[in-house]
């Protein structure tokens, strides 16, 4: 680990004005960061402590939730209203890393999670665009077991390792960021990028910008939702691919539909194409599978992950049919 | 491995094969164990208590102090930096950031690293530790990727960590092997395991297999592991005013290591030093690597103490790890389910640098009865870290292919595998020809199958289901060798208060060896436990005793009985004419209740403390060895398990899960009915780990490993092991040591098969190669 300087905010304001300079980085749980930190992959001169700003959650006016990005894990995992009306959100919290990470990681931290992939990790003995810009993907042609089949790029096909992010994509949240110019607000599903040639930028995010909160809108049907991750082994291992899904049926046809993908991409992957496809067909499995096939279809898979486009096929249809209370 | 050292080997195998013969045809009585140890008739004393670890409340408590925990006055602490390539030199190393960094005391590269000897490779010598006979940190060239180029000791290990990321190594690589297809093209070479030839042949197989009327003909494939006990490997050490050693050190050879310490650094082994009370896992890796070697080289330079405790990625680039196999397996067989054949060959990875190759065909030479045989282990050499022995080497991976192989054939047959297995009973040893010391595995099987409800399997794989899961059941046959390895001694001191003392140079890893053998020795010498204390984990202590390959059990009962009789006889001497025990001979007499009696006639009895006082000695104090292990070429000893297996593949997603697991075994007598559940279920789980997740990736364009953490390599977490059941014949065998047969490696066997065979049973399909991922059963 590279020696550096630890400072805390008071505030909002105070944060963004620290985070400005070069070399700051925001500190959270540090569950992520300090690891990076200690592979010197990661290397700030400076850490400001945010985790103590905006640790509230409040019900919105419109009646959605608003988390503040300083709140734990496992407190917004255990969080009455989260289970109750968005319990998607606490399936996908509680099947991410171990209990006592998710006691010190925070929200905001969750969505900056960088990705776990062998070779970005290999910082003395391989190459990564990632890291180092331009000096080639030893993934591609390596180990890419876990890699990406949607969106990916010549110069990266990492995924995003985030299970809270997959269930906030598929609830339509909207992240609340406080930057140099004022405050500002993102869609969830627009705040991580694709690799595309620059893999190493990762958010929307400009330098200086704190994220102060992530807000839920209201969705009714969500109280029916769930999260189904599908992994190597059964605790304490990233998800090969994960489906957060919710169905809103009335009279057999599907009436609105949420479904997002994590593991199979640069970003938690909004399955826009089969919501379009399922939008007012029949619900059943015929359509959940047609539906499936349809996001599906822009797969590029390599040699050792293309078994995770049928796993995700098969794993949308049968989260769709459970939801749907229909048999596969 | 030179040539010399080849046809050395070759010859030792020859004297040996000589010997053996001898032995096999010597009648019992001239053979270790030919005399049943009295003990194993005695069945009320405190062996086979389920007595909790002596050491558990100190260990829960924090206060047994581990290799990396003992504290020394103006200690540093070390941090290392490895290669990135796997062959080739350092042509540039830059080491000046780093040296001006804050609290470094000193950085240590080939260019200023003391020098030293090669260190003796691991059995290529009787006292060697060696993980390979590599140079270390002697010149500029490169052996493997993961290497260590360079040790920074530095006041912290903070400071230490940092200042290694500072330095910049620049390296011209050549073309290495680290290839599996291109090493196969470019030759195999002939296996070979202490000192033999792995290859063994009877009848003509290849002729059995091409007349038979039924036959499997199939290849299985295991990848690389890697070791990842939970404690790192992590040393303490320091050299002191005369020139001699001290290290703290992780230790499962104690003496070993001090032996080929001295040897690297060419002192005299008495200069060394190495004690290891606590252990937090070994399995065939807390041997000597050079991770030890650097550290006391560091410490000669800086003229200070060296803390050096791997990180987890430096346990992946400095101690070796279980090599890849491929293995074939044929099988021919009868109407009946009789084996005609077996044919059992294939190929491993080795380096040229030390003598380890995976030897797969070790449990096929002893399970069945078949009429014919072939099996052979060929292995290519790569250029990479120096593989090594990882728990039950050759079975844990070669059962996994013998055993799904034999479920192949059940299927095939329409036998139930069971059925099949006992069929195949041999009555003598099918390969050597001996005797079988004793051999239960009929019975473990009957009282598994009832236990585990094996009637209730449906043999149509893919038919039972549950929800959303597939359910099947599988089994295998475990087995692993009773060893005995040469070397052993022990010294016991018993005292007019009427406590004994035993020290050995024996290891506890966690295991419950400290236990286990207090029990033992009080009975053997008919105290009660709280008088016994054993000494072990010092290389100044009696013996060079191995724990590995499940034989400390009985390196430390032979030990004892040696050092036991020579006791006996001292104190009938000291007892002399005035004592009821007068005119008896060592043989005739045994231990009860703190003193020794008359074997027939208990009521001839003496207190120890009446013997001492009359012959006014405080003390008495004797050391003795225990014959050569001849008993395993006259008997043909194992044990064995029969291996139950429930698992439930999710229809949709392919997920396997173990839902239920029990072993059935058949060890001799078990010492410690509780420890030794617990070795049994952690071999279990560690077969668990192997059947379904653990893999290291070894990224053959650069020989580097990929996943090295306990993130990315799997091993089982709580939520993949199920209730795991565990149950025993407790059949003494008769020949060794205390009627036990060692337990630490046995677990692991057949597990795999058992859990694969099961997920056949579940889905049909038929998995040849481990892991067995959910890809594999989409």
């Amino acid at each position: 680990m590279t020696p550096f300087k630890y400072t805390r905010a008071s505030d909002a304001a105070d944060a963004v004005r620290k985070g400005a300079a070069t070399g700051v980085k925001f500190l959270g749980g540090g569950t992520n960061l300090v690891d990076l930190m200690r592979e010197t992959i990661e290397r700030p001169g400076e850490l400001v402590d945010v985790s103590g700003l905006s640790t509230e959650i409040v019900e919105t006016d419109e009646g959605g939730l608003r988390i503040g990005a300083g709140v734990r894990n496992t407190a917004l995992a255990e969080h009455r209203r989260v289970r109750t009306a968005y319990p998607m959100l606490t399936r996908a919290m509680v099947s991410g890393a171990s209990a006592q990470i998710r006691n010190m990681a925070t929200v905001g931290g969750n969505l900056l999670q960088r990705t776990r992939c062998s070779y970005f990790y290999d910082e003395d003995g391989s190459r990564c665009n990632k890291r180092v810009p331009g000096e080639g993907c030893d993934a591609i042609e390596g180990f890419h077991r876990g890699h990406a089949i949607l969106g990916a790029s010549d110069a990266c096909i990492a995924v995003h390792p985030s299970d809270m992010c997959v269930a906030l994509a598929a609830l339509d949240a909207v992240v609340h960021i406080e930057g140099a110019k004022g405050a500002r607000t993102v869609p969830l599903v627009d705040f991580h990028c694709l690799p595309g040639d620059r893999p190493d930028i990762e958010t929307v995010l400009e330098p200086g910008d704190l994220i102060t909160a992530v807000e839920l809108p209201p969705m009714p049907f969500a109280a029916a939702s769930t999260y189904r991750k599908v992994r190597d082994r059964a605790s304490y291992a990233f998800a090969l691919v994960s489906v957060a899904a919710a169905i809103e049926i009335e009279d057999g046809q599907v009436r609105d539909v949420r479904i997002a993908l994590g593991g199979v991409a640069h970003k938690p992957w909004r399955a826009t194409r089969a919501e379009a496809a399922l939008r007012g067909a029949p619900a059943g499995e015929t359509a959940f599978a047609g539906a499936a096939a349809t996001e599906l279809a822009g797969a590029r898979p390599l040699a050792d992950n293309a078994f995770k486009v049928r796993l995700a096929e098969r794993t949308i249809v049968s989260v769709l049919c459970e939801l749907a209370g229909v048999t596969a | 491995m030179s040539i010399f050292d080849d046809a050395k080997q070759a010859a030792q195998g020859l004297v040996q094969a000589g010997m053996a013969k001898a032995v096999a045809l010597a009648p019992d009585s001239w053979v270790p164990g030919g005399k049943p140890d009295p003990l194993i008739r005695q069945r009320h004393g405190a062996i086979g208590k389920p007595v909790s670890r002596l050491d558990g409340a100190l260990k829960v408590s924090g206060k047994a102090t581990f290799a990396a925990e003992f504290p020394v006055e103006a200690m540093t602490y070390a941090a290392m930096v490895y290669s990135t390539i796997a062959k080739g030199r350092i042509t540039q190393i830059t080491v000046s950031e780093a040296e001006t960094a804050p609290g470094v005391v000193v950085v240590m590269t080939h260019r200023n690293a003391p020098r030293l000897n090669p260190p003796p490779a691991f059995l290529s010598e009787s006292k060697a530790a060696a993980g390979d006979s590599l140079p270390v940190m002697q010149d500029e060239r490169i052996y493997w990727n993961g290497q260590p180029v360079a040790v920074v000791l530095a006041e912290t290990q903070e400071q230490a960590d940092h200042a290694a990321s500072l330095i910049r190594v620049g390296y011209e690589a050549e073309e290495a092997q680290t290839t599996f297809e291109a090493a196969r093209e470019q030759g195999t070479q002939q296996s070979r395991f202490m000192g033999q030839p792995l290859h063994d042949e009877v009848g003509d197989a290849q002729d059995a297999f091409a007349k038979a009327p039924h036959k499997i003909d199939a290849t299985y494939t295991t990848p690389r592991h890697n070791h990842n006990p939970i404690e790192l490997h992590g040393v303490t050490l320091y050299w002191r005013g005369d020139g001699s050693l001290r290290v703290h050190d992780a230790q499962q050879v104690v003496a070993h290591t001090a032996y080929t310490l001295a040897r690297t650094f060419g002192i005299d082994e008495k200069q060394v030093v190495v004690t290891s009370p606590y252990v937090g896992g070994g399995f065939g890796s807390k041997t000597l690597w050079q991770h030890q070697i650097l550290a006391a080289a560091a410490a000669r330079l800086a003229k200070r103490p060296v803390r050096m405790v791997l990180s987890r990625e430096g346990v992946y680039r400095v101690v070796g790890g279980r090599s890849p196999t491929e293995q074939r397996v044929q099988l021919a067989a009868t109407d009946e389910g009789r084996l005609t054949a077996i044919l059992h060959r294939g190929l491993t990875v080795r380096t040229a640098h030390n003598v380890i190759a995976e030897p797969f065909i070790l449990a096929t030479r002893s399970l069945y009865g078949a009429e014919t045989f072939l099996l052979d282990v060929h292995h290519v050499d790569f250029d990479m870290l120096g593989n090594t022995f990882m728990r039950a080497p050759g079975e844990a991976v070669g059962t996994f292919a013998l055993e799904s192989a034999m479920d192949e054939l059940a299927h095939e047959l329409g036998i139930d595998p069971i059925e099949l297995r006992i069929r195949n009973e041999p009555e003598k040893d099918p390969i050597s020809g001996l005797p079988y010391s004793s051999r239960n595995v009929v019975e473990a099987w009957r009282s598994g199958a009832e236990r585990f409800g094996w009637e209730r399997r449906n043999p149509v794989p893919g038919t039972v289901r549950d929800g959303g899961w597939l359910v099947g059941m599988g089994c295998a046959t475990a087995t692993y060798p009773y060893h005995r390895m040469p070397g052993g001694a022990a010294r016991i001191t018993l005292s007019a208060d009427g406590r004994a003392t035993l020290d050995l140079a024996a290891h506890e890893m966690g295991m419950g060896t400290s236990t286990a053998q207090t029990q033992v020795a009080a009975d053997r010498l008919g105290l009660p436990m709280e008088a016994i204390t054993f000494n072990y984990g010092d290389s100044t202590l009696p013996g060079l005793i191995m724990a590995g390959g499940s034989q400390q059990t009985a390196s430390i009962g032979a030990s004892v009985i040696a050092a036991y009789n020579k006791l006996v006889g001292e104190l009938l001497k000291l007892a002399g004419n005035d004592s009821p025990l007068a005119g008896l001979k060592t043989e005739e007499v045994g231990s009860r209740d703190g003193g020794l009696c008359a074997l027939d006639e208990p009521d001839r009895f003496e207190t120890y403390a009446s013997i001492l006082a009359r012959a006014q000695r405080d003390t008495i104090s004797v050391e003795a060895e225990p014959p050569m292990p001849l008993e395993t070429m006259h008997w043909s000893m194992h044990s064995y398990g029969a291996m139950f297996a429930e698992v439930r593949v999710n229809a949709v997603t392919g997920e396997p899960r173990v839902s239920r697991f029990l072993g059935s075994f058949d060890c001799g007598r078990i010492l410690n009915s509780k420890t030794a559940a617990s070795q049994f279920r952690g071999g279990i789980i560690m077969g668990l780990g192997l059947a379904l997740m653990e893999e290291t990736q070894f990224d053959e364009r650069k020989g580097r490993v990929l996943n090295p953490s306990l993130s990315e390599y799997h091993v089982p977490v709580h939520m993949d092991v199920p209730e795991i059941e565990v149950m025993w014949t407790d059949i003494p065998d008769p020949h060794a040591p205390m009627g036990a047969r060692g337990i630490g490696e046995i677990g692991i066997t057949g597990t795999g098969a058992a859990i694969a065979n099961a997920v056949y049973n579940a889905t049909g399909r038929r998995v040849r190669d481990l892991p067995i991922t959910l890809d594999k059963l989409l």
